[in-house]
């Protein structure tokens, strides 16, 4: 069958040397034409995610998600798309209105720059770059500036805090992230996506789920999902730094957040669980592209079901879980898969044995991380003063 | 002017252009934004050169942590954002001319030195210039020992700053 | 190699107008009419007192600090980890020295109390 986004992509490179344009030239709009595809995909991938979302919302919920506008509630998210393309865009009273107008742009951008690394099958991606990983760190900072423009042009102290607090949770979880993404690079012995997805002939999930696990978490962190979402704790700072968006400025927060979700999504299938790799996806790329849409799908839902099940925490047990449990887990956990890789290729193991010796140091570590949370939880009992049993109310004694 | 001049002048006057705002904006965090500008330019300076890695590295440092964190302490710090007073003082004269002699003096020798023809290097020969430059780093024959000193910097970096800006 | 970088300047442009083009499109469409109540920043639905300045928190900047410290511990560990292959078992020590070094960082920073939140 051939791959069919080559022949289409010389199709179109043959065409415009056709049309008499230099072959640079040429590349450069099959270059743009490729970008506008890939970021128009993206943005109305989100469309569909909005009614994944609030059904799946209302399934976990025991209750039936939109059913009204259309079959199952099909056309909410267009419902959803007029309404917030007709709301009035209010700009607050002396806010500082480039940087206003322009904190849903870089935003959004940050998160739509993190698609031209993931590949979606052997050959179609956006730019096989060879410093990936790094660079999905790096549009992640975008969006970290995005939300301190954001905030502070709001001219709302409200506003300012949230992003302060915002900034905040995304630094701190942004470091057990990168030293999460290190492992499945150790593993891969390179930082592009492309690499790593060829090197995972068995899953990096089985050789690395406490990083798995823990990049997880921390994208979900950087995201502002749920449970870390009291940067939009409505009944505590109102809605965070996008409090004085409105219209589709607002939005576009909405929308990169959904998308940053999928994104997580697929950066997990994509590092963790092999990608667009599956039976049969070498010589058929549309099932490569199955495969990617699938994986992609699961580390969505898992987000989404932990979102609906857990409660809010606060901002100091937040960083303190971050600072005082993730990290040194995540550098342990670095540590002693260096030096194991290292021992295992000594010996020349590979491919299931030394997934499964993998396994079995993140089980050892794991074992050892309850063993001492457990102590900690002991240590802390004792030290917590028994209360003698009091009466709740008690009568006056004067008469 | 091939395609890779054509890149570099635009990039290379993104750069100069923003470098020139954060000067002269009178308004402190406007300054800082355009500083993030810049820096995303030399940036994009650093992937003319075939350097990827360093040019990652850059936003992720520099725009990623240094720029927030002077975003941080100029919006904790100032209340009032806007500059006060007129923008130059009474020698604006004496420092023009000065600044504008060094520059001629810098070009001047920036041009007659090798730097005015070398290119960008040539990493075609170097499969993975990301590993060369991993394996640099603790060859003993390279730079090992500057990689466990700047350990050993960011430690004694960290334990100044806490004890500069802790207060108990 | 250059041209997936050239690919990534244009997706930068691509991503930073498209969102723009959304954001126009509904000046068109939606109303505007601003009057000096819906202007006014939202201060729980009463008038705003004083300027819009936060109270000097300094576990606000000391997070971002930690946070900056580690960033370069994790960039220069990053062609560690690329290269591992080509390293022998001591270069691999080396690596992991460095992160025990760090490691000591943060157990310094968690008994001094510096990553306390209150």
């Amino acid at each position: 069958m051939g791959d069919p986004f080559a022949l289409i992509s010389q199709w179109f490179t043959n065409l415009l040397l056709g049309w008499g344009l230099s072959e640079s030239a040429a590349t450069v709009i099959r270059l743009l034409v490729g970008a506008v595809i890939l970021a128009t995909i993206s943005m109305l991938t989100v469309v569909v995610l909005i009614w994944v979302e609030r059904k799946l919302a209302g399934r976990l919920q025991d209750r039936p998600g939109p059913n009204r506008a259309g079959k199952f509630g099909l056309l909410q998210p267009i419902a959803d798309m007029i309404k917030i393309f007709t709301k009035e865009i209010v700009t607050p009273a002396q806010a500082d209105k480039t940087i206003f107008h322009l904190a849903p742009v870089v935003f959004i951008a940050s998160v739509l720059l993190m698609w031209v690394v993931i590949p979606f099958t052997a050959t179609v991606m956006g730019a096989n770059l060879n410093v990936a990983v790094l660079y999905v760190v790096a549009v992640g900072a975008f969006g970290v500036v995005a939300v301190l423009m954001a905030g502070w042009s709001s001219n709302n102290k409200f506003a300012l805090l949230g992003a302060f607090r915002a900034v905040a949770q995304m630094v701190s979880y942004e470091v057990p992230m990168v030293l999460a993404l290190m492992v499945p690079v150790l593993l891969a012995r390179s930082m592009g996506l492309t690499d790593i997805v060829n090197a995972q002939s068995v899953w990096f999930i089985v050789a690395a789920p406490i990083a798995a696990v823990i990049f997880l978490i921390t994208s979900m962190a950087e995201v502002g999902r749920a449970p870390f979402d009291l940067l939009e704790a409505e009944s505590e700072i109102v809605a965070g730094y996008h409090t004085e968006y409105s219209g589709m400025e607002f939005g576009m927060f909405y929308v990169a957040e959904f998308l940053h979700v999928w994104t997580i999504g697929a950066l997990l299938g994509t590092l963790f669980l092999g990608g667009w790799r599956g039976p049969g996806a070498e010589t058929y790329p549309l099932l490569g592209i199955l495969y990617f849409y699938i994986k992609t799908f699961i580390g969505y839902f898992i987000v989404t079901w932990i979102r609906l099940s857990l409660p809010r925490i606060r901002i100091d047990q937040m960083l303190a879980f971050n600072w005082k449990f993730l990290t040194p887990l995540i550098l342990v956990v670095l540590i002693f898969t260096a030096i194991l890789d290292k021992v295992l290729e000594v010996y020349a193991v590979s491919g299931w044995g030394h997934a499964l010796s993998m396994l079995a140091l993140n089980v050892v570590i794991g074992w050892a991380t309850v063993q001492a949370l457990k102590k900690v939880e002991k240590s802390r009992q004792r030290r917590r003063p028994e209360f003698p049993p009091r009466p709740v109310a008690v009568a006056p004694k004067s008469e | 002017m091939t395609g890779l001049e054509f890149v570099f002048v635009l990039i290379a006057a993104l750069t100069l252009f923003s470098a020139v705002m954060v000067v002269t904006t009178p308004n402190m965090v406007r300054a800082a934004l355009w500083l993030i500008l810049a820096l995303f330019g030399v940036a994009g300076t650093f992937v003319l050169l075939n350097a990827a890695f360093l040019a990652v590295v850059q936003v992720v440092v520099y725009i990623g942590a240094i720029a927030v964190l002077m975003i941080f302490a100029i919006m904790l710090t100032r209340k009032v954002m806007k500059d006060s007073g007129p923008q130059t003082n009474s020698t604006w004269g004496l420092a023009a001319l000065i600044a504008a002699a060094l520059f001629g003096g810098l070009t001047f020798a920036l041009t007659r030195s090798p730097a005015a023809t070398l290119m960008a290097p040539d990493f075609s020969t170097v499969s993975d210039p990301v590993a060369e430059l991993g394996r640099a780093l603790v060859s003993p024959q390279a730079y090992v020992i500057p990689f466990e000193v700047a350990s050993v910097l960011l430690l004694a970096a960290m334990i100044g700053a806490i004890y500069v800006a802790w207060k108990k | 190699m250059l041209t997936n970088w050239l690919y990534v300047g244009l997706f930068i442009i691509v991503a930073l107008v498209l969102p723009a083009v959304t954001i126009i499109v509904p000046r068109f469409i939606a109303p505007k009419k601003p009057n000096r109540i819906k202007v006014d920043v939202y201060e729980c639905g009463i008038e705003t007192v004083g300027e819009a300045w936060v109270q000097f928190k300094v576990q606000y900047y000391i997070f971002a600090l930690v946070f900056l410290v580690f960033d370069i511990e994790t960039v220069f560990l990053y062609p560690w980890a690329v290269a591992f292959d080509k390293l022998p078992l001591f270069a691999v020590m080396e690596g992991v020295l460095f992160i025990a070094l760090l490691l000591a960082g943060l157990v310094y920073l968690w008994r001094k109390g510096v990553l306390e939140w209150a």
